[in-house]
């Protein structure tokens, strides 16, 4: 709990979470679970930003969604200043869909077909209680200003079609705060969003942060953009958190196998690339209905240790106040 | 001008396709020239026309089509002169090849590995012949570093790395000599990724393949790159060297475009473009860029040539144009 370093009262608190799937035959017979989301722990301090990098399929949505009351988790629990979650309760729900914003970066699929950028931003308010039609003209008009898309009242009225993609999406974070949220989750999939509208949206999201002191949660697959953005990152690989620090100290100091290793992988746009090759390891991330025992990246990890990484998951260790690490080689197993 | 040995060239290349709100420019007069045996990335946002020009140069057309024209020479002939028939049987797979974006998810699943690979040879019944297919795809196999036994199995039992460098493979069978691959790596996870561009650069290196890689991901395709294209809105924006390009680009969508990929080594402020491409159905007269552009003047509402600033570096943009520099406003 100290991880958050002190500097803050703690927002949100994740204690060994786990969202399974079960895999069921002919729609009823259980023959097993996607263990999408496998023991998570962290902890966000009000106004912070951390982003969650990991791979396509590696949990990451299915976290952001237990985070957000979306999904159900089967076990362990997520705590909301001094709230815990209970996705059962309805009264508590309505509360905390208030408190956080959900940023799904799909251009082209988050947004109702059907209804005006009018209709989408009112919806929220309606729904919780924002009775005043004056305060909720200003919060839209707001909202919008703060987002570039002026005039205001020649946006309210357009369809998500008649926008661009990179409109879309301020249509879509517009939507997130007009609540004034205190934490927005922001879930990027591994669409091809063009790297300048990438640069544009990141650039939103860190202004909200700023003024408004709202804690942010960025998830993506590229680790190249979150230094650009966020204090601390989490790495995430099959359904864990392997390893956490502070942007500066994962990028020049990574401790795990599989960082270290994605960093390797990551070009930056140099010409002299052409000339070296990337030692990275082979292998294929792992399927999480059936993870391999151990610590998860074993089957690929180079510096394995027979006999210890293939049997026991490795615990989190601490190598800083800040930074932790789940690999074999920073504890002792026995 | 038919004689460039050693080279490919592609001159005027255009396709427009017919949508019933009128005719998309996907491909508009597209020009340049390559040292065969080099690599050259071709980059550009969503949408503007990379995998129609990578269709265009291997004559693999939707039905839409309303226009297509220009020239583009391979050894000394012009393949946009050639029959449907000859080029079928004369120059795809066998002089040229294109891996499609997500052809990995393309293979038949219910035929073997082994029969989908060898396609391209086009062997008949004769067991000769069927053992020299199979002998050649062990080779690929070995070149792209798939273990030979996955010869026997279906595609459903390979990972998406394996079945993308199967489909490599296939188009190394014919050994051509010009390959165009649309985003082989973009589905894949990041270690993949690595270690296919580590494949693909070393079949370069040895095997002196002709590459146009075509990717939105410019990080990436550094990796690769000798040579450079930038597209915009239908239009190569610049073409040059990859050294000049990522080092000192000077188009300006390409400086804008450059200054908005994150690097994890170097810190750098990143930048973004506001605004949006052009639409191709009515796209804009003048420099198609000149809306969004920060350092337009008078002369931008004429379409600009592609200026040779030096010998195989060519910009389309006024900025260069020779003497006018200082003439600006
Ligand atoms: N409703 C569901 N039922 C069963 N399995 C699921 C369900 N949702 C997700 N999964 C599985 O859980 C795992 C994690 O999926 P998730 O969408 O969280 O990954 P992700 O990291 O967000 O991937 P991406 O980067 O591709 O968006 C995957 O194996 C996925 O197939
Ligand atoms: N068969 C078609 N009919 C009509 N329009 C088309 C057709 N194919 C492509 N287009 C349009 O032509 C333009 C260029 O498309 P293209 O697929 O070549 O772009 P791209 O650069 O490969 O994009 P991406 O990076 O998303 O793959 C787009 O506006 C697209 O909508
Ligand atoms: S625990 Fe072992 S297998 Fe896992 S990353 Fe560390 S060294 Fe590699
Ligand atoms: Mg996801
Ligand atoms: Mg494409």
């Amino acid at each position: 709990m100290t991880e958050n370093n002190g500097l803050g009262p703690s927002l949100l608190r994740v204690q060994d979470l786990e969202t399974f799937f079960t895999l069921r035959k002919w729609g009823f017979l259980r023959v097993g679970e996607v263990r999408a989301v496998d023991g998570v722990n962290f902890d966000l301090r009000e106004g912070e930003a951390v982003s969650i990098v990991g791979e396509s399929g590696c949990g990451k949505s299915t976290l952001a969604k237990t985070i957000l009351g979306l999904q159900q988790p089967t076990g362990g629990s997520v705590h909301f200043g001094d709230q815990v979650l209970d996705t059962s309760d309805r009264r508590q729900m309505d509360w905390y869909r208030a408190q956080v914003g959900y940023i799904q970066q799909d251009p082209y699929g988050a947004l109702p077909p059907f209804m005006t950028v009018r209709r989408i931003l009112e919806e929220p308010m309606i729904i919780n209680g924002v009775k005043s039609s004056s305060e909720r003209w200003q919060r839209m008009e707001k909202a919008l200003t703060e987002l570039k898309m002026t005039p205001v009242e020649e946006f309210l009225h357009k369809f998500p079609h008649q926008l661009s993609g990179g409109q879309q999406q301020r249509v879509v974070i517009a939507r997130a705060k007009i609540l004034d949220p205190q934490l927005i989750v922001s879930d990027e999939p591994v669409s091809m969003l063009d790297p300048s509208v990438r640069v544009e949206i990141l650039e939103l999201l860190r202004l909200l942060q700023r003024d408004y002191h709202v804690a942010v949660v960025y998830i993506t697959h590229d680790l190249s953009t979150v230094r650009y953005f966020s204090e601390r990152i989490f790495v995430m690989y099959g359904g864990q958190l392997i390893e956490k620090g502070l942007v500066e100290e994962i990028l020049r100091n990574a401790k795990h196998p599989y960082t270290m290793a994605l960093l390797e992988a990551i070009s930056d746009p140099d010409p002299e690339n052409v000339n070296t090759f990337k030692k990275v390891p082979g292998g294929e991330p792992p399927s999480l209905a059936n993870p391999p025992a151990g610590c998860r990246f074993h089957p690929r990890c180079p510096y394995r240790i027979d006999g210890t990484c293939d049997q026991k998951p490795p615990p989190e260790f601490t190598m800083t106040e800040q930074h932790r690490v789940s690999c074999w080689l920073y504890g002792d197993a026995s | 001008m038919a004689q460039d040995n050693g080279m490919f060239r592609v001159q005027d290349l255009y396709l427009s396709f017919g949508t019933k709100r009128g005719v998309v420019q996907a491909v508009d007069h597209v020009s340049f020239a390559m040292p065969k045996g080099q690599t050259m990335v071709l980059v550009g946002e969503s949408g503007c026309g990379k995998t129609s020009l990578g269709r265009a140069l291997l004559r693999l057309l939707p039905r839409n089509v309303q226009s297509y024209e220009g020239s583009v020479y391979l050894n000394g002939t012009d393949l946009m002169q050639l029959s449907e028939e000859r080029f079928r049987r004369d120059v795809r797979w066998k002089q040229a090849a294109l891996v499609p974006q997500a052809a990995m998810n393309s293979l038949n699943p219910v035929l073997r590995i082994v029969d989908q690979v060898t396609e391209p040879l086009e062997t008949s019944g004769s067991r000769k012949q069927w053992a020299q297919a199979r002998q050649r795809a062990e080779e690929v196999f070995q070149l792209v570093g798939v273990p030979l036994d996955f010869l026997e199995r279906y595609p459903f039992e390979l990972s998406g790395g394996m079945r993308q460098r199967v489909i490599l493979a296939m188009a190394l069978i014919t050994d051509p000599e010009l390959i165009v691959l649309d985003e082989p790596t973009s589905a894949l996870d990041l270690l993949t990724q690595a270690n296919i561009m580590n494949v693909l650069k070393r079949i370069k290196q040895e095997k002196g393949f002709t590459f146009i890689l075509i990717t939105h991901d410019i990080a990436t395709s550094s990796e690769l790159a000798d040579l450079a294209g930038i597209m915009y809105a239908g239009q190569l924006v610049e073409f040059s060297d990859a050294y000049s390009l990522f080092t000192e680009p000077l188009h300006p969508y390409s400086q804008k475009l450059m200054a908005s990929v994150p690097t994890l080594k170097e810190d750098k402020t990143l930048e973004f473009l506001p605004g949006q491409p052009p639409s191709l159905l009515q796209p804009p007269e003048g420099c198609r860029f000149a809306e969004r552009c920060p350092q337009k003047f008078a002369k931008c509402s004429q379409e600009p040539p592609a200026i040779d600033v030096k010998q195989g570096h060519q910009v389309k943009c006024w900025l260069y144009e020779r003497g006018d520099k200082r003439d600006r406003k």
